[in-house]
């Protein structure tokens, strides 16, 4: 069987993504598209920010480019460069650039992992001149209507060094994401997994209890994605205990006391 | 191949030794003699203690010689040794009376009670895993501490020592977890919101209400867990099975009222009179027991500071949001209405604060305090919910203040505001549990001439280290000839590509990229401001530091400099030079001008303390530096000699363990003996000449961080 192979600048999301909003999110989303304002997306990992980013882009239909940011990413990675083919030079543009051409969302996930200089093509493309400056090809790429950038951003991270710049953060219309509530995440995890409500209620009340550790021990609690991943588990026959222990303990720590603290909770629950 | 037992006369000589039978007249005849008759394992186990013990204190010593051949037959070892340090632990806290009642004790243990104890589960073993449990569990955050029974207060819960009920360790565990969940419950369900006093003093009997009243409560608590808590409820069962007669009839109407979803504290009051006049109360092994004057006590001391603490936390957050609205004309002069709803739902807390029907976020300071409000009263009562007005609390008060360092010595209870610190006994082989007072405090700064001074007389020397320091400076430059990046490097394309015309390989280094500077170092260095510094030493240091900040500010590294001194564990000090915050300005300079010599040499208190600062920042490479001038010492203490080597070996171990690197520059020319072991865990070097200390630091820091 092959792989599909698919251009994420010409691809669009067939099939509407499972999104439940918690607030007034799609409607700010989709008022900031029609009126070109870039969009910054924060909370805590796993709380359903790229599963946000891919309805809208479905209810939008407009392809979507993510790009996940890392400590090595430089604005040549967004952008584009030159390549070396066959003894010429051959310009290719990178995802940035490519969402800016088709007119796609592009979403930079995580982008305080990036290295500074990205920022210098994020912000004329993140204010009302709406440009991406191209040095190397000495261009500069006027975005159509269409075009949308979104990034994203976890505060939950303390370090000084990973903070977003007010001139930066001033660009973008906030929407602020956290854990759904309690009966929403049932009916996430329920749907998305295929497990009974009653064990959907049972992993989030075991997350609620994980989350109540942060800051004594654990840096994150237990996320909707990782609730998922448990009922997922257990809907495929594995015992709650073993589930959770896999897919949810193992997961946010290895500190020996507090992984059998997690285990002691769900077993409790269970 | 088993060795052959020790015969009495080997065994006599050291225990003459250890016991110091010369002055204390121990009769170690006897001992040796019972000794014989056991293996030679079993010996070498019971000796290895008496000499441990007895660098603690040798009465303990001779009374656990006495005791343990007997004990060995039906204790487990991991139990006598358990016993042996707790014995020694009450001895710090508590001196020797107490640690000879406790030695005592074990000889009181009566077989049957204690047939299970060798699948005991030990406090210290399972406090860090339902210290967490209970913190994920809802409601006010309950602290884990050990004690005499099981029992809380509604801000602590209490284990014993030991759970031993059961045969099985496992087993044993899930009934700590069990009487833990229940105890939690107690104030998670409002068990706690009455006086019982007031309540008992109602019946001829107060003791068998209060009994009465805890066992309904226990009814109500352990179906709120059965609904809660389904995993925990089923082990409940299984264990009360086992363990517990069943609930006596009488009782059984009882429990059928207490399990409704909607019982609370008031249906079990209810039938309290009735449960009265039962002759039988059932008792559960996992329940615990009641506290009713520590319950009292603990709720007084919280009820006024929560509610004003809740109230001035309250007035800001208002200040918070009624800020933006100053900007209009006409603000409104009615007080705008606070309304706190809370939600008891799916087992979990919440609160919806709105203000003027518009939902606020609360803060997570104010959403604990509103929790542990609500558990007192079951509901947020409306005077707690008026803010605070300017001045009518007066914050001193109400928030924890830092103590005043030097304050404390006038007060009476000198651990005050003091941070604890274990200590290695190294002839116990144990640490010495909160052992070490320690307190941080500043030095005074002495605004002279100093810094200037230093940097004249250096001068040559501050010349050259710039130089060096600058081209450590890691700085961004471009890497050529690489496989990927930016931009396409020129000259390798064009060396290819004649290469490839050439019929050779086409290398593929075609590109080059930005190397980015990433020095990430955070350094501590930790000073010696024993009073045997004094002198040229001291000036040295002195002059060293000012060094060392001038090369440190050229590289950016982030630092810290605190020095220590002491006069036994009471009074262990850490003076605060510049903290890894702030920046190096005039104030520093003064400082280390003002770095005066103190008194002796204790060292590991200081080593774990920075060890703790140093893992607070967030960096790379973290290293600590201490610069001392010799053997650790104390006054009249056992921190001379072997003691303070095996503190100090252990304290920079535990650093290391925690990815710290330790290093360690001392001065002391004659004992190059012990350096080698007590530096066992970190790098060291010796300076012969004090003279060299302000060069040779800044080149030593150089060499160990590049």
């Amino acid at each position: 069987m092959n792989a599909r192979t698919l251009d994420p600048a010409h691809h669009l999301i067939e099939n509407e993504p499972y999104y439940e909003a918690v607030g007034e999110e799609i409607q700010l989303f989709e008022a900031a598209y029609r009126q070109q304002i870039p969009v910054l997306l924060k909370g805590p990992t796993g709380c359903g920010k790229t599963r946000f980013m891919e309805h809208m882009a479905w209810r939008l239909k407009r392809p979507l480019i993510t790009v996940s940011c890392h400590d090595d990413l430089t604005a040549s990675d967004l952008v584009g460069r030159y390549l070396v083919k066959g003894g010429e030079t051959v310009w290719v543009d990178g995802p940035l650039t490519r969402a800016v051409r088709c007119g796609g969302i592009c979403y930079l996930d995580e982008i305080v992992e990036a290295r500074k200089d990205t920022m210098v093509v994020i912000h004329p493309l993140a204010d009302d001149r709406r440009t991406l400056p191209m040095e190397k090809l000495g261009q500069t790429v006027e975005a159509t209507p269409e075009f949308c950038l979104a990034i994203s951003y976890n505060p939950g991270y303390q370090s000084v060094l990973k903070d977003l710049k007010q001139s930066t953060r001033q660009r973008f219309v906030a929407l602020e994401f956290d854990y759904p509530s309690a009966t929403l995440e049932r009916r996430i995890v329920a749907t998305e997994s295929g497990v009974s409500e009653a064990i959907a209620d049972s992993l989030v009340r075991f997350a609620q209890m994980t989350r109540n550790l942060k800051g004594s021990g654990l840096e994150e609690g237990a996320s909707t994605r990782l609730l998922v991943h448990a009922g997922k588990l257990i809907s495929d026959g594995v015992s709650p205990v073993t589930a959770c222990k896999a897919a949810v303990a193992q997961a946010v720590t290895d500190d020996a006391d507090m992984l059998k603290a997690i285990q002691e909770l769900s077993s409790s629950i269970f | 191949m088993a060795l052959a037992p020790l015969t009495a006369a080997d065994m006599e000589a050291n225990l003459h030794i250890w016991l110091e039978t010369e002055f204390t007249y121990f009769k170690v005849e006897d001992l040796a003699a019972e000794l014989t008759t056991l293996a030679r394992d079993e010996q070498d186990f019971i000796l290895n203690w008496i000499r441990r013990i007895a660098s603690t204190h040798i009465t303990l010593a001779w009374q656990f010689g006495r005791r343990a051949p007997a004990l060995l037959p039906r204790m487990e070892r991991r139990l006598l040794e358990a016993w042996a340090v707790h014995t020694c632990d009450i001895f710090d806290r508590t001196g020797l009376q107490n640690a000879l009642r406790i030695m005592e004790q074990v000889d009181s243990f009566d077989e049957t009670q204690h047939q299970n104890d060798a699948a005991g589960a030990l406090y210290e073993d399972i406090a860090p895993i339902l210290g967490n449990f209970v913190c994920g569990l809802s409601g006010r955050r309950l602290k884990l501490e050990e004690g005499d029974a099981a029992w809380t207060d509604g801000e602590r819960i209490v284990l014993p020592p030991m759970i031993a009920t059961l045969p099985d360790l496992d087993d044993n565990f899930q009934l700590a977890k069990i009487t833990v969940a229940l105890l939690w419950a107690q104030t998670r369900y409002g068990s706690l919101r009455i006086d019982h006093a007031t309540i008992s003093a109602r019946y001829a009997d107060p003791d068998r209400a209060l009994t009465r009243l805890y066992a309904l409560e226990i009814l109500r608590l352990s179906a709120q867990i059965a609904r809660e808590l389904p995993g925990l409820h089923r082990q409940m069962l299984r264990l009360r099975e086992q363990l517990d007669s069943a609930l006596p009839p009488a009782w059984q109407p009882f429990e059928t009222t207490l399990s409704a979803r909607e019982a609370t504290l008031d249906d079990s009051l209810a039938l309290l009179a009735a449960a009265y006049e039962e002759a039988e109360c059932p008792q559960w092994s996992d329940q615990g027991c009641l506290r009713p004057d520590a319950i009292a006590a603990a709720r007084a001391a919280r009820l006024d500071i929560e509610k004003a603490r809740l109230r001035i936390k309250l007035a800001e957050l208002l200040d918070e949001h009624k800020a933006p609205q100053d900007a209009a004309p006409e603000a409104p002069d009615t007080p705008p209405e606070l309304n706190v709803e809370p939600r008891d739902e799916n087992g979990q807390l919440d609160f919806e604060i709105t203000l003027d029907d518009a939902p606020i976020a609360p803060p997570d300071g104010v959403k604990q305090l509103l929790t542990s409000v609500y558990l007192d009263f079951g509901e947020i009562p409306p005077d707690y919910l008026t803010p605070a007005g300017d001045g009518e609390y007066d914050p001193n008060l109400v928030f924890d203040q830092p103590d005043d360092t030097d304050s404390v010595w006038q007060g009476t209870y000198h651990e005050k505001g003091a941070e604890l610190f274990p200590e290695w006994d190294h002839g116990r082989q144990h640490y010495r549990k909160n052992w070490c007072v320690m307190r941080e405090k500043t030095v005074t700064p002495v605004y002279d001439d100093f810094y200037r001074d230093t940097l004249g007389k250096h001068a040559g020397v501050v010349k050259h280290l710039r130089k060096k320091f600058e081209a450590l400076r890691d700085e961004n430059r471009l890497e050529k000839r690489q496989t990927q990046g930016d931009e396409i490097d020129l000259d390798a394309l064009i060396e290819a590509l004649a290469d490839a015309r050439d019929g050779s390989e086409m290398s593929d280094r075609l590109f080059m990229r930005t190397h980015r500077a990433e020095r990430n170092i955070a350094v501590a260095f930790l000073v010696d401001m024993s009073g045997s510094t004094q002198g040229w030493i001291n000036e040295a240091e002195r002059e060293a530091l000012i060094l060392l900040c001038e090369a440190l500010e050229l590289l950016g590294d982030r630092y810290a400099i605190y020095g220590f001194s002491g006069t036994t564990r009471k009074r262990c000090e850490l003076f605060r030079i510049k903290t890894f915050d702030e920046r190096y300005d005039d104030e520093v300079k003064a400082r280390i001008s003002g770095i005066r010599p103190q008194e002796y040499t204790r060292m590991g208190f200081a080593l774990r303390h920075m060890t703790k600062l140093l893992n607070q920042v967030e960096a790379k490479t973290r290293v600590l530096v201490t610069l001392s001038d010799g053997r650790p010492d104390d006054y009249f203490d056992v921190y001379r000699g072997v003691y303070g080597v095996e503190d100090t070996r252990m304290a920079l171990q535990e650093a290391s363990r925690t990815g710290i690197h330790p290093f360690c520059i001392t001065l002391d020319r004659e004992a190059r003996d012990y350096l080698p072991h007590m530096y066992g865990a970190a790098r060291y070097i010796i300076l012969d000449d004090v003279r060299q200390l302000p060069v040779k630091v800044t080149d030593i820091y150089r060499r160990i961080t590049t």
